[in-house]
């Protein structure tokens, strides 16, 4: 267990330090995505060792904690409990932090049932670029007083400011889990998926590949037992392992040194119709994709199919990582960096060269 | 006349009235724009009707350009505007600005789509919450958030304020259950937020615009996801003998591991009045009732109703009835469904407060709400969403007694300072709007109150878009002399004092 750590005061000072040199500055947290975005020049703020959970009232399914809490600390606590963070139970063996999970915004297979990062944040307390640490949100499940400031820094890279403390809303975790497999293609797949998660079987994930449908199913043990006689196809022995490899991407499909797309699309959105090695997640609308399509064409591609391509892995290091935005939404999202950090000291150009 | 609810600070534009109307006649057809006093009369308040103002005038557009058009003549013309949806907003986050132009959104109110087999439905802002499931009913579809207006709300409204209803604590809030927002910026541009996939590139504006009421943008249009029906619903209803008994349950089924589909209380006032107005069968003599509708497939219903069943006997529960057929479970909600109105019926008028608090608080704050309300010689029913610690106490009162109303207000306020006191907040799902402005000093540091001013200027710089709501200035937080005091320091020396 890491220590229980308020750095808080000294990460303000920094901040207010880099605003008074005018220096950038490039915030840290466990470092395990520092892959994915655009690179970024800068002092370094770290969050290791503002550490601790602040707050954890399972009957209230809220957790509070620092930024720099490792997110295996937090799963281990919440399993002591019989709960979970419901877009997916982590299991990181990294470093992985809490600021640096809320920060990147990325969910794991579970996400089209069970939510994203921004749909199960509650609050957080953020150092903005005026050097001010405010707490955005709560604790509480339902709180509508003022505009909602923490699921807008949710998924923007740290440009916004530095994370200092979360609070998430958490749920407990399912009496059963089964995987099973079935040989079918991704469209036929897509469809049974969505037509047995209509019917009621408790599905959380669905993942294709290679003709074939890896299924997971969570929930009260009946449940899942029902649901697996009515489907059939074969049941994995260590179904958790595969879809941690899925979401820690691990497993054999992610070993490849190519550049790595992801494709997120609309529900039944078709074929990419572009030549590559493929993994479909979220039930088709998450697709990872290594191609040699150049990007311009993929996003052109993506966009038509009403969804977006961002580049997750390799490539140029000045390649666009990220789908361009519409005119309007540039403009608002320059506004909003302004906002937040008028003097431009964080992470500057990992999301957009100019944001 | 009488003084005006807003504040002189927020009345401080000047405005052209002649050119605008001229403008604005050129733009929209005479049936969409409403000059005299009659016809605008009945948008002189929302559902919060205690706070009125007529605005300068009412437009209705009917089309994306009209809307441009209106915004842009106001920003030419530096006009306030505030946009309207249903007018059920309990917070006054809708109450015209007596400078400004009206924007009714009720033209908007058609479907464009229900599609199916992707589970979305694209619809205008003006569509009534019932409606798009109404219109998803036929493919087994419904959308989850439900407030208890949502025969009349709007849409618009709801992302507006993001509102809650009884299926949230499962299914979430509406900033949950939407994909994508168009809108109109007060630079009439229009610009989509959100995408029919489930995340988009660039920062989550979509969130950003959920639950601004209407400070950011206009809403043209929506796109909300649907869920399949739940094969299965059970309704059960438990009396307890005491509050404090029925709050332990709620904990109780959480610990647990089950997350009803609804899970809400009432207490002996609230049970009462609705039994009078409904006849639900209610046990009128229970210190407070719970409403639990558990929902999903057979096996897991099945599963939990006996669970929920034992705890709710464990913790004290006289009386457990598990509803029969589909007209009790109609029966045991709509008892919680029509508390408002059945609130109405027993008092000339009522106040509806919207909090909420960590639930493990919950005696503690209805104890201090008693005191409170003996204090203020004010009787208060309480209906909640439970499973969320949503609080809404309903401050019964007379409006035709001088000086009721006000205590009523005082009464108000004392109540949400409670909310935050035990770590809770000034709203859960009715919005700030002009009614808990005050509360915000309470809530909010200054830092975080500068920031939420700086997020409004990056997209109405010249904070047009529904001023004085919302977000009180650092100025009126210094006059509300409420604000925190940091580290011994005096709240905002730099501040001149009136
Ligand atoms: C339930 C769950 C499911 C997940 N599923 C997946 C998945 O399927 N696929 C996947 O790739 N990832 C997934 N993740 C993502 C995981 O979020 C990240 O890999 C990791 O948590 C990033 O943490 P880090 O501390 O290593 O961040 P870093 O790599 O250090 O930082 C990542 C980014 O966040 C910024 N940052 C870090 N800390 C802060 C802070 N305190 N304040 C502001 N900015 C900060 C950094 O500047 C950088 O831009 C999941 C996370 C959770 C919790
Ligand atoms: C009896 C009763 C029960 C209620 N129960 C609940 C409940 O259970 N849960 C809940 O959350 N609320 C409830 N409410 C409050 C209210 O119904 C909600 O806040 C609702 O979302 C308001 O929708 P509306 O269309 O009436 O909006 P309005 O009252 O017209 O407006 C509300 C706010 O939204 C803005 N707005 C409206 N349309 C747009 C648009 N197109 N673009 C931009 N801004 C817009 C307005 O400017 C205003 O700030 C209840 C109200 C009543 C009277």
């Amino acid at each position: 267990m890491s220590d229980n750590q308020d750095r808080s005061t000294e990460l303000v000072e920094q901040v207010r330090a880099a605003l008074a040199a005018g220096t950038r500055l490039a915030i840290q947290g466990g470092g395990s995505k520092s892959f994915y975005g655009r690179a970024v020049e800068g002092e370094p703020v770290t969050l290791q060792g503002h550490t601790g959970i602040v707050n954890y009232e399972p009957t209230e399914l809220v957790l509070t904690a620092r930024a720099g809490t490792p997110l295996r600390e937090v799963e281990s606590v919440l399993t002591d409990e019989g709960q979970m963070m419901p877009f997916d139970p982590p299991d990181f063996d990294g470093n992985a932090t809490v600021g640096g999970a809320f920060a990147a915004g990325l969910s794991g297979p579970a996400r089209p049932w069970h939510g994203s990062a921004r749909d199960l944040i509650l609050g957080m307390r953020l150092i903005n670029g005026r050097g001010e640490h405010n707490r955005y949100g709560g604790e509480v499940m339902k709180n509508v007083a003022g505009y909602d400031v923490s699921r807008v820094v949710t998924g923007s890279l740290g440009t916004l400011g530095v994370i200092t403390e979360i609070s998430m809303k958490v749920l407990p975790r399912p009496e059963a889990e089964c995987t099973l497999v079935l040989e079918q293609d991704p469209t036929a797949a897509t469809l049974a998926v969505e037509n047995w998660f209509r019917e009621g079987m408790p599905v959380t994930g669905a993942a294709m590949h290679e003709g074939r449908l890896h299924l997971r199913l969570a929930g009260s043990a009946s449940a899942v037992r029902v649901a697996r006689e009515r489907i059939g196809g074969e049941k994995l022995s260590d179904g958790s392992a595969w879809w941690q490899g899925l979401r820690d991407q691990t497993l054999p499909f992610f070993a490849s040194d190519l550049p790595l797309w992801r494709i997120s699309l609309p529900p039944s959105a078709g074929n990419l119709d572009l030549d590559g090695d493929r993994l479909f997640d979220w039930n088709g609308q998450l697709r990872w994709l290594y191609t040699a399509t150049p990007a311009a064409e993929l996003r052109e591609r993506a966009s038509s199919l009403g969804g977006h391509a961002t580049l997750f892995r390799g490539g140029a290091p000045d390649a666009a990582v990220f789908h361009p935005l519409t005119p309007g939404v540039h403009t608002l999202n320059q506004r909003l960096k302004q906002a937040f950090d008028p003097d431009g000291i964080f992470n500057r150009g990992r999301m957009y060269a100019d944001i | 006349m009488a003084a005006s609810v807003y504040r002189s600070e927020d009345l401080t534009f000047t405005v052209d009235v002649e050119a605008l109307l001229q403008r604005l006649g050129n733009a929209l057809e005479p049936d969409s724009l409403l000059v005299d006093e009659e016809s605008k009369r009945p948008f002189e308040c929302d559902g919060l009707s205690a706070y009125r103002e007529l605005p300068l005038v009412v437009a209705l557009p009917e089309t994306v350009e009209q809307v441009q058009t209106v915004l842009t003549i106001c920003r030419d013309l530096g006009v306030p505007v505030v946009a309207r949806g249903a007018g059920t907003s309990l917070s006054a986050g809708a109450l015209p600005h007596p400078q400004g132009v009206l924007l009714s959104m009720a033209k908007f109110n058609r479907i464009v789509e229900v599609d199916n087999a992707r589970r979305i439905a694209r619809v205008q802002p003006g569509v009534r919450n019932l409606a798009i499931s109404e219109a998803a009913a036929p493919h087994g579809l419904y959308y989850a958030p439900d407030p208890s207006s949502q025969i009349t709300c709007s849409i618009g409204g709801n992302v507006a304020e993001n509102a809650g209803g009884v299926h949230c604590l499962k299914y979430g809030l509406t900033v949950h259950n939407v994909l994508s927002v168009t809108i109109v910026t007060m630079d009439g541009d229009v610009v989509t937020l959100g995408s029919e996939a489930l995340d988009s590139p660039g920062y989550d504006l979509l969130a950003g615009v959920t639950g601004s009421e209407g400070m950011l943008g206009v809403l043209v249009e929506i796109t909300v996801k649907l869920l399949p029906q739940p094969p299965v619903k059970e309704v059960l209803l438990a009396a307890f003998p005491t509050v404090d008994s029925a709050g332990h349950a709620v904990a109780g089924i959480i610990a647990e591991g089950i997350i009803p589909g609804g899970l809400e209380m009432m207490d002996n006032p609230a049970i009462r009045a609705a039994e009078d107005f409904v006849h639900a069968d209610y046990p009128v003599n229970a210190a407070a009732i719970l409403i639990c509708e558990l929902d999903g497939n057979t096996e897991e219903v099945g599963d939990q109703l006996n669970k929920v069943r034992g705890l709710l006997e464990q913790y004290g529960a006289n009386d457990i009835r598990v509803a029969a057929n589909a007209d009790e479970k109609a029966r045991f909600w709509a008892g919680r469904k029509a508390a408002f109105p059945a609130v109405g019926r027993i008092s000339p008028d009522y106040y509806c407060i919207d909090g909420t608090i960590p639930r493990k608080r919950l005696a503690e704050v209805l104890r201090r709400m008693e005191e409170l309300s003996e204090e203020y010689k004010l009787r208060i029913a309480n209906v909640f969403h439970a499973g969320d610690g949503n609080l809404h106490p309903l401050v019964l009162y007379d409006g035709n007694v001088p000086g009721e109303f006000d205590r009523t207000e005082q009464l108000g306020g004392k109540i949400l300072e409670l909310c935050v006191e035990v770590g809770g907040t000034v709203t859960g799902e009715h919005g700030v709007g002009m009614e808990k402005i005050n509360q915000m000093c309470v809530q909010f540091e200054k830092g975080a109150l500068e920031q939420f001013h700086a997020m409004k200027a990056a997209f109405d710089p010249a904070g047009l878009l529904n001023p004085g709501k919302a977000v009180p200035t650092l100025h009126r937080c210094a006059e509300f002399g409420a604000m925190h005091v940091h580290g011994g320091k005096l709240p905002h020396p730099d501040i001149p004092r009136f």
